[in-house]
């Protein structure tokens, strides 16, 4: 069941004029509550927030550090809720979100909203009071960068949104490091800004290759807006600006032999497949479809060899203290 | 409308939305989702207390 026809004029979360009656008993199974949650990228958050969390230096009990990575878990979960209850209508039209539980009608705009706001809350909260306040407040500000300024306002708004709502995904291993030490410095800035400059070259391969998509979502993802020429330059561009960030951290010392000979070889092939993107034309998409696919390898590489270089005998250390 | 119908109507609106066995269902599973998530808080929160000690109350910014 779809509650929005496709076309022009969707804003905002479905409340009126939605074809399930706001009185009737929901069927909302917990399942669909945990797919409100989207488990795929809280894992990625997790991981990253994990390997944040195993480099920073310090002690941590390992039931704080577990409830650390909890509550950044659920930070995450209540911020894509948020985010499905207010986006309802564009994953309606959208073949990719089209069978998520809100446009489904198996859980109520207001439901999603309610379940997120309260999970939001006890996320905070728990985290503020037995780990740190400045982790909390970290994540607070994550879950409002998430939902109020790239969902409500970016997203529908400018060709720009994932680069700066790419901000959101890369708070995670910040406040991991914060769980610990209790303040910020550079080494988790360097995380911060991986995740930030991977951002976009990972999203506009993959819009690229969906941007009829977007286009019929009225989602003004560069290749809608910009269009794909445009698209392919920016995308080499960021590739060009990420691979010295993600060598950055051996090279300023904060990273041992194996991440460098990683981040370079992973780095190399980054640029390779971003620049046979730039060469591609369409209807041609295989170069944006290994793109997309090799730029959740690299993030995946760059942190497992950071989190088994630095993070693992630290983590061992503390779990056996 | 007859008497009969407008007593079984009646009769209806007091007994308030009576659920399908399927609403029944999910409504439980909810529930005990819900119980399991609270029980387990109060679980996290004590262990915690227990962790910490008496620095319970300190909370470095």
């Amino acid at each position: 069941m779809s509650l929005v026809s496709e076309g022009a004029g969707l804003r905002g979360p479905l409340t009126a004029g939605s074809d399930v009656a706001l009185d009737e008993p929901s069927l909302a199974s917990v399942g669909d509550y945990i797919a409100l949650l989207k488990p795929r990228v809280m894992s990625l958050v997790v991981f990253t927030a994990l390997t944040g969390l195993a480099v920073a230096p310090g002690t941590l009990h390992p039931l704080t550090a577990f409830t650390a990575l909890l509550c950044i878990a659920v930070g995450a979960g209540a911020s894509g809720a948020l985010n499905m209850w207010y986006d309802a209508d564009i994953d309606a039209v959208m073949t990719r979100t089209s069978r998520r539980p809100v446009p489904m009608g198996r859980v109520k705009p207001g439901e999603a909203l309610a379940f997120g706001l309260t999970l939001s809350g006890f996320a905070v909260a728990t985290l503020g009071l037995l780990v740190n306040w400045l982790a909390g407040a970290l994540l607070a500000f994550t879950i409002f960068f998430y939902v109020v300024i790239y969902t409500v306002w970016l997203k529908r708004a400018t060709p720009q949104n994932i680069v700066i709502g790419g901000a959101a995904g890369a708070f995670p291993p910040m406040i991991g490091w914060a769980s610990v030490t209790g303040s910020l410095s550079l080494e988790p800035i360097l995380l911060f800004l991986i995740i930030f400059f991977w951002t976009p070259p990972h999203f506009w391969a993959l819009a690229l290759y969906r941007a009829e998509d977007y286009a019929r979502a009225g989602v003004p993802m560069l290749p809608v807006a910009s269009g794909d020429m445009t698209t392919r330059r920016q995308i080499m561009l960021y590739t060009l600006i990420l691979v010295p960030l993600g060598i950055a951290p051996w090279a300023l010392g904060y990273a041992g032999l194996l991440y460098g000979i990683t981040s370079v070889a992973t780095g190399a092939i980054m640029l390779v497949l971003a620049w046979q993107v730039l060469r591609e034309r369409r209807p041609a998409e295989t170069a944006c479809r290994r793109l997309f696919a090799f730029s959740i390898l690299y993030l995946f590489l760059l942190f497992a060899v950071l989190l088994a270089e630095r993070g693992w005998g630290g983590l061992m250390a503390r779990l056996a203290a | 409308m007859s008497t009969g119908i407008a007593m079984d109507q009646d009769r209806k609106d007091d007994d308030g939305v009576v659920l399908t066995e399927a609403q029944r269902r999910a409504r439980r599973s909810r529930s005990i989702a819900i119980a399991l998530a609270l029980g387990a808080l109060v679980v996290l929160f004590y262990a915690m207390t227990l962790v910490k000690g008496p620095g319970v109350l300190v909370r470095p910014m």
